[in-house]
């Protein structure tokens, strides 16, 4: 029990201040039948740390990694390579062990990367003001539309088919308990991605918002401009939702096309894969008066008491910890150190790299689109894309991506793991292409699929 | 002053702003350039644009740095931080304890760090295998039927818990309309049941801090869905009457949510299985060690009754007789509840994208394998003698409002009773900053006026927690003499107060500076078009 400092003689002595014959005496409020006296009989005892490490790392092994295969996968989660810097600042004690900011003044290193890790969010969204941190993409979608409805004081939120599906899902489960309505559908395996009919839905409703996800789940991208003009037109906010964050080193922002608010997924810079979590969910409005709708917290800028610059958490009035039922939201954790990956990941590319970076992820992702384009039966779903694209294959694609995986090859996500229940998209696979698949790798994905397909 | 050291000009400025090793560091908006990059990348070639006419045109206006600038600024940025790593972080009701190191190496193993969510399950038998394990632990500990993985943080799994209670009584074609939530909760929970639905009442706290049974037991009825409980409480105290509770809820058709921030106090000791409770979020990142980096991430699985079960969220894990631990989610979910319970899926939904923190989860289970049922027991044990070290340590010099209402939990209450001069509860903890220790949380809860509470868990040291009782005796009798001079702590900060006023009422919550501090890049650097 290595982490425990107390020896024997400090529990004596401590127990003779408190006036307690033991341990156990200090349970005493705990009902004597409900008390354990001894350790739960069906559990293994401590280990060593090197005990612990060879289990760990036996269970590990049995797990394919993506740096030991062809790796494609994206639809919503990304691989970029992270400088290690990035891992070595994140572990430093004084970072990774440290609280919630609650006491600026010793707080000032969380406190000073928040702000900028807002100020890089907010301009790579083309947003005025970013808050400090949500759990991950899909929540931060979700705190979206309760404070569209909140501004807006309607209830219905439509979703663009292009919308990740996990996203629909949890918003759809927690409209069921908020009240709000939810219209959403299934993707058409088209390039066009139905924008027209978004509109002309937006038009005949009075939604309090419109959700379209850019690049969507199949990998398209779209102009946004008309979508938000539309719903301004309807008084609505038009919510923009990004997964793949190194998109924005090449595209547009979605704050320059209108959108009100803009959320999204910030694994893809400095987080990695970790199977699914923790991630980072990102958070930005347009219009600083937006602000203190906002759920989460926000850091700002002041000064102290000598008049020096300093940072503080901010505007808690809005939070749960003051207002109770009447928050903006019950987030109280958040994402912080994941915060500080990307911040730390962001400033080594800036502006050059990140640009370099997308550069790179769309040039493979075209070279990969050609080629597989040539795979007798294999089609191109979408001509316009940035690293990620999708295809269609001759039969279901969720047997030929497990064939392709006994080959070490993870080809990307077939559209019937994400759409169960719709057999006309079964053939749909989910390519993403980022600077971590070489041009080798490209050849081999393809080479596979011509030899399952074969 | 050293005898020797004479105060001199350097002694209030420097031209720096720096002290010695306290450096000053500016923003990186203000030291990087765009045309600064950190990273080896190709140049962007010419040729591919496939994006619509989308690409950007304008200036992002992102900061680089060299590598090196990059390290220097996050390590100075670093020392500005008080950590656990640095001394004593005595927070209540938020377990701030040692975070081994295993679990950070553990976490970092290619086979859990690298690999995707969305990857054919035939490949990710290990990761599913971890949850199970982790799930078994956590299940056993709380004498609990089930446990969801998925929820993100505490408050999450508050949600989760709440989502599970309202689909369990939608299910019975039974809604209701209000949960009781005591004053002593934390703000999450009340705000938790609005955001689901409810009507949150309040139920008041007895003199001696605990739930008013009575008042509680008078309110139940038919429109009660369910009660919301901290145990341990907030002031540090166990629920005596909790089973009590529990049965009359139970009785009157709702169900019990235990708020398990502060399950670090009872591990091993009392499950709450056994005290009657529905559901209850385990904070992974405080009873079981993951770190807190600032604020999070943190990762809140739900143990749930056997009632509850059934309600919990998707995507889950389960065993199955042969063995095999296999991932439900919404591809075979109805089949696959069908084949091994007998009947149809009665999940409330997902409630975020994928399976939860796995990163959180390998960092909880190398804890608790390095721990066994017997570290863990051993944990808590010690969490509550150091608790009640310092509360009987310092009641003679700090009011204890319930200090007659039996030893406490893991976490010591006192109050700024006592304190002279205009004095308070907020003086004491910057005079705490400046004596090298984290302020303890403080006006909270909202009980007792001028609340400080303690925690200072089991992983401090005898001879740390004398050094804890010996700065706070210190500061007590200043507070208790009316020292003038507490009012203008912290003085040995990187920085003094600071203006929160001026922060909320004029917000700077951005770099307004300009945009792109090392110049404009030309059209041709900026690709596409």
């Amino acid at each position: 029990m290595r982490y425990l400092p107390l020896t024997d003689a400090d529990r004596g002595e401590m127990l003779a201040k408190i006036g307690a014959p033991d341990v156990d005496a200090l349970f005493a409020d705990v009902a004597a039948v409900h008390y354990l006296r001894e350790p739960i009989a069906d559990l293994p005892g401590h280990a060593s740390e090197m005990a612990v490490e060879r289990h760990m790392r036996r269970l590990s092994d049995k797990n394919l990694a993506a740096g030991d295969a062809a790796f494609f996968l994206g639809a919503g989660a990304y691989r970029h390579h992270v400088p290690a810097s990035v891992d070595h600042i994140i572990q430093r004690g004084e970072f990774l062990t440290a609280y919630t900011p609650y006491q600026p003044e010793i707080a000032q290193g969380t406190l000073q990367m928040l702000f900028e890790f807002q100020s890089q969010v907010a301009r790579l969204y083309g947003c005025a003001v970013a808050n400090a941190s949500m759990y991950d993409g899909s929540t931060a979608c979700w705190e979206a539309i309760v404070m569209a409805s909140r501004i807006t004081k309607r209830n219905l939120a439509i979703l663009h088919e292009g919308l990740h599906p996990h996203y629909v899902s949890t918003i759809r489960t927690m409209a069921k308990f908020t009240g709000d309505s939810v219209a959403d559908r299934a993707p058409t395996l088209s390039a066009d991605a139905g924008i027209d009919a978004l509109i002309a839905e937006i038009e005949a409703n009075a939604p309090s918002c419109v959700v379209v996800q850019y690049p969507d789940i199949l990998g398209r991208v779209y102009d946004l401009a008309p979508i938000a003009e539309a719903a301004h037109a309807k008084g609505a906010l038009l919510i923009a939702v990004n997964t793949e964050p190194v998109a924005l080193g090449a595209l547009k922002s979605p704050g320059e096309m209108g959108a009100d608010i803009v959320v999204g997924e910030g694994q893809a810079i400095g987080v990695g894969l970790q199977f699914g979590g923790p991630y980072l969910g990102l958070f930005a409005v347009r219009d600083p008066k937006h602000v203190r709708q906002m759920p989460g917290r926000l850091c700002g800028e002041t000064v102290d008491a000598a008049g020096k610059r300093g940072f503080v958490l901010t505007l808690s009035t809005r939070e749960q910890h003051i207002r109770r039922e009447k928050a903006t939201s019950n987030i109280c954790t958040n994402s912080g150190l994941c915060a500080l990956a990307f911040s730390v990941h962001m400033t080594l590319l800036g502006e050059k790299g990140l640009r370099a970076l997308a550069a790179e992820n769309h040039r493979l992702a075209c070279l990969a689109a050609d080629r597989l384009a040539r795979i007798p039966g294999v089609a191109v779903v979408n001509d316009v894309f940035f690293n990620e694209f999708t295809v269609t294959l001759p039969g279901d694609a969720r047997a030929i991506v497990r064939d392709l995986a006994e080959r070490k090859v993870l080809a990307g996500v077939s559209l019937g793991r994400l759409y169960p229940d719709e057999d006309q998209l079964a053939s749909g696979l989910i390519v993403a292409v980022t600077e971590t698949a070489s041009e080798d790798d490209i050849e081999t994905l393809a080479a596979a699929i011509e030899e399952v397909l074969r | 002053m050293h005898e020797g050291v004479k105060e001199n000009s350097y002694s209030r400025e420097t031209a720096t702003g720096n002290r010695g090793l306290m450096l000053e560091e500016a923003l990186i908006f203000e030291i990087g350039t765009n045309e600064t990059t950190g990273v080896d990348l190709p140049e962007p070639q010419a040729g591919a644009d496939r994006l619509g006419g989308l690409g950007r045109s304008e200036p992002i206006g992102l900061p680089g740095l060299s590598e090196p600038e990059t390290i220097r600024h996050y390590t100075r940025l670093s020392r500005q931080n008080y950590a656990i790593d640095l001394g004593l972080f005595p927070l209540g009701s938020c377990t701030m304890k040692h975070n081994p190191r295993l679990n950070e190496k553990v976490a970092r193993m290619p086979g859990f760090a690298d690999i995707h969510p969305l990857q054919p399950v035939d490949t990710v038998r290990g990761a599913l295998e971890v949850i199970n394990e982790l799930a078994h632990w956590l299940i056993a500990l709380t004498g609990m039927h089930g446990v969801a993985m998925t929820p993100k943080a505490g408050a999450h799994g508050e949600l989760c818990g709440i989502l599970c209670i309202r689909a369990a009584l939608e299910a019975r074609g039974d809604p209701r309309a209000v949960i009781l939530v005591p004053e002593s909760a934390h703000g999450t929970n009340p705000a938790t049941a609005a955001f689901a639905g409810y009507r949150v009442e309040n139920i008041p706290a007895t003199s001696e801090g605990r739930v008013d049974l009575e008042a509680l037991t008078a309110r139940l009825g038919p429109d009660v869905a369910g009660v919301m409980i901290t145990n341990p409480n907030t002031c540090g105290l166990f629920e005596r009457d909790m089973k009590a509770i529990s049965d009359a809820v139970h009785a009157a058709g709702g169900y019990v949510y235990c708020d398990g921030a502060n399950f670090n106090a009872i591990v091993g000791r009392v499950r709450p299985g056994d005290l009657g409770i529905d559901a209850m979020h385990i904070n992974l990142h405080k009873t079981f060690s993951t770190p807190h980096g600032g604020g999070g991430p943190g990762s809140g699985p739900v143990v749930l009754s056997e009632a509850l079960s059934p309600f919990g969220p998707l995507p889950y894990t389960a065993r199955t007789k042969d063995g095999v631990v296999h991932l439900v989610e919404e591809e075979h979910a109805d089949e696959f509840a069908r084949e091994h319970f007998g009947k149809p899926l009665q999940s409330f939904g997902r409630m975020s994208a994928f399976h939860g923190q796995m990163g959180m989860f390998t960092r909880a289970l190398t804890y608790i394998l390095s721990h066994g049922a017997d570290g863990l027991r051993q944990a808590s044990g010690d969490a509550v003698l150091n608790a009640n070290y310092v509360l009987r340590s310092l009641d003679d010099v700090l009011d204890a409002p319930f200090g007659d209402s039996g030893p406490c939990m893991h976490e010591a209450l006192f109050s700024d009773k006592g304190f002279a001069g205009g004095l308070t509860t907020l003086d004491l903890a910057k005079g705490m900053i400046d004596e090298g220790f984290h302020p303890m949380t403080m006006y909270f809860p909202l009980v007792v006026h001028g609340a400080m509470l303690i925690e200072p868990t089991e992983t401090e040291s005898k001879a740390g927690l004398d050094e804890l009782i010996r700065a706070l005796r210190s500061l007590a009798e200043r507070a208790r003499s009316g020292d003038e001079s507490l009012k203008g702590a912290p003085y040995f900060a990187p920085r003094h107060r600071l203006d929160e006023t001026l922060a909320a009422r004029k917000p700077v919550l951005a770099w307004h500076g300009p945009a792109t501090p090392g110049g404009t890049p030309t059209l041709s650097e900026q690709g596409g078009s």
